[in-house]
């Protein structure tokens, strides 16, 4: 189900010692994907700052839903090195086909553009430290993980 | 972490015996106020580690451990492949043959301190860093496998530096066995526009100074001179060896069941040796390695000329080149017999000592160059390796983490931090405050205690200190 538009997605980054943890919450699996993925571009910039003048469609498909999680936000951590671009707003479907899972996206952003954007830190990779992705007790879904700096 | 759950073996070597699943003990290297600092996780990982198949003797923590992806940084572990030993991904990590070089220049502090400005805006313009930045070389499909084969040698076949820079780099500058078919598509994109770029984080390039000699001797024979400037850079294999590490690691996960594995933590994935997928991640850190060292090589080259721009005739010998993220193929003597192993060093730098067979004939005597990086304002430290070969031949790497990147930038603002370091006369340029608020020196342990901690424990000896001037961060 796409990411309803309107307020922001709920996202906040977790502490590790050497890194940083990303962690989105949503209505669904697609929300908190969409959440996490802001938190991810929040590693590097101010999501705000970011203007969706490009979109780039994402693809991935896994066994599980946290690995999922992780290859999404590995392939947004390409997109962002190979096109150098950030990305602050993202359109999310997740789906379960069979035994896998499908995440199929719109990624909208921007070329960095260093005295604007100020990027911090490239990421390398999303990890399977503190990986978590489905429902929550309290009702919702997380979708999180640490990422490499 | 509790020190009293430890072991004392002796003065600053701490033990954790075998317990569950574990294979061989923990050892830790560290002060006893550096163990009750560390992190819980370091324990709970390295007790992980022990856990692994084929793994030798113990696995080790450095005196700047902290917590890592299924390996501490600042781990040391051997897996011997007759007993089903392993190779992991997560033990060499996302940025394969991260490292640090160090350049000799000559130049009296004096002579460099009345261009300071100069010199680090002309760093700053020389080297590609940050998010963002490219290099000025981008490979064609041929151009990237003959650096991925070929390493820093590659590097200097191409015009990028000196022959006589090779026997100064570990593995004379390209390590054997490398693959690039084993390495993906999406890697070798990453990596296209990246060699000769310095990267972000904790990466970083300093000018200087040589402030204090703890082995005058030694210190002559590496051509470190009290007074003296030499430019030390830190980065790693860039955007490939961090796609390299993201695709295997994967992979290994996935194949766990296949191979018999536990794993711990997923961040462990592993595969043995003897396997193809063992292989095949082999061959690709090989290359990433290469990358790392051509990398490397390039970027003391842009360092050469932009310097040498400012200070004509300026000659800058390579003192030495080390990577601390790698899996080496090593002979070892274990239970009194020499064994080939695959020496896991994940945030860890190799120190074989005096009369190792694979040092070049002008390090023999003295032991191999260790390379210990501060953080952004802090020293650095030049060490040798020491005879004994502790921990199969390793010491530290650098200060290590003692608060997260979150709390460094609640605490400090950069704009601030560059203001107090250029009062204390070290000129930082970096494209980000924040990035500098993140790496703030007092974010990272007191890298004088480790590398104190490293030689009392008799895994390296100190041979000089050496304190920035300027420091240039992505």
């Amino acid at each position: 189900m796409p990411h309803a538009n309107g307020s922001p997605p709920p996202w906040e980054h977790f502490e590790h010692g050497a890194d940083v943890g990303v962690r989105g919450r949503g209505a669904s699996a697609a929300e908190a994907f969409a959440a996490a993925a802001v938190a991810l571009t929040a590693v590097v910039t101010d999501p705000t700052r970011v203007a969706p003048r490009k979109a780039v469609a994402i693809e991935v498909r896994e066994a599980t839903l946290e690995l999922l999680l992780v290859a999404w936000l590995d392939a947004l951590i390409y997109a962002m090195a190979v096109r150098t671009m950030l990305f602050g707003r993202f359109e999310v479907a997740v789906t379960k086909e069979g035994e896998a899972w499908r995440l199929t996206a719109t990624a909208w952003g921007e070329g960095v553009a260093v005295a604007r954007h100020r990027p911090t830190v490239e990421v390398k990779g999303a990890t399977f430290t503190e990986l978590r992705a489905g429902p929550t007790a309290t009702g919702g879904w997380i979708a999180q993980c640490v990422v490499d700096v | 972490m509790e020190v009293d759950r430890f072991e004392p073996v002796e003065e600053g070597v701490w033990r954790l015996a075998p317990e569950g699943r574990m294979r061989v003990p923990a050892l830790l290297f560290a002060s006893r106020a550096l163990l009750a600092a560390m992190d819980d996780k370091v324990a709970e990982q390295l007790a992980g580690v022990a856990s692994l198949p084929g793994i030798v003797e113990a696995a080790f923590a450095m005196p700047d451990a902290h917590w890592g992806y299924g390996f501490p940084i600042g781990g040391v572990a051997a897996f011997d492949p007759e007993e089903g030993g392993v190779v992991s991904a997560g033990g060499v990590g996302f940025d394969i043959s991260c490292g640090v070089r160090t350049l000799l220049t000559g130049l009296q502090a004096g002579e460099v301190r009345d261009h300071l400005e100069r010199v680090a805006d002309a760093l700053s313009r020389a080297i590609p860093a940050g998010v963002g930045s490219h290099g000025s070389l981008r490979l064609t499909n041929a151009e990237m496998e003959a650096m991925l084969t070929g390493g820093a040698r590659w590097a200097v076949a191409r015009g990028y530096g000196e022959e006589a820079d090779l026997e100064r780099v570990e593995e004379g500058g390209r390590l054997a066995g490398a693959d690039p078919a084993a390495v993906s598509e999406r890697a070798k994109v990453r990596q296209r526009d990246e060699v000769g770029t310095l990267g972000s984080g904790n990466h970083y390039l300093e000018v200087q100074v040589v402030d204090r000699l703890y082995r005058a001797e030694v210190a002559a024979r590496l051509g470190l001179v009290e007074g003296e400037v030499v430019v030390s850079l830190h980065c790693g294999s860039r955007g490939l060896g961090h796609q390299i590490g993201t695709d295997y690691l994967k992979e290994m996960v996935a194949a766990a069941a296949r191979h018999h594995l536990h794993l711990p933590d997923r961040e462990l994935a592993a595969a043995p040796v003897d396997s193809p997928l063992g292989r095949a991640y082999l061959r690709a850190m090989a290359a990433g390695v290469n990358c790392a060292l051509a990398n490397r090589q390039v970027l003391t080259h842009l360092v050469r000329r932009a310097l040498g721009r400012l200070f004509p005739g300026l000659a800058m010998d390579l003192l030495y080149d080390v990577s601390h993220n790698t899996c080496k193929v090593e002979s070892h003597p274990v239970g009194g017999r020499r064994r080939r192993l695959y020496v896991h060093r994940k945030g860890a730098t190799r120190a074989f000592g005096p009369g190792h067979p694979e040092l070049p004939p002008a390090l023999a005597e003295v032991g191999q160059p260790v390379l210990i990086g501060g953080a952004m304002g802090t020293a650095s430290h030049v060490l040798v390796g020491a005879a004994g070969g502790r921990a199969f031949a390793s010491a530290c790497h650098g200060a290590g983490r003692a608060m997260s990147r979150n709390q460094a930038r609640k605490r400090w603002r950069g704009r601030a931090v560059v203001r107090a370091l250029a009062t204390g006369g070290v000129l930082v340029r970096s494209p980000s405050y924040r990035g500098v608020a993140e790496e703030a020196p007092a974010a990272y342990k007191d890298v004088d205690a480790v590398v104190a901690a490293t030689e009392a424990t008799g895994l390296a000896r100190r041979v000089a200190r050496l304190r920035p001037l300027v420091c240039i961060k992505g």
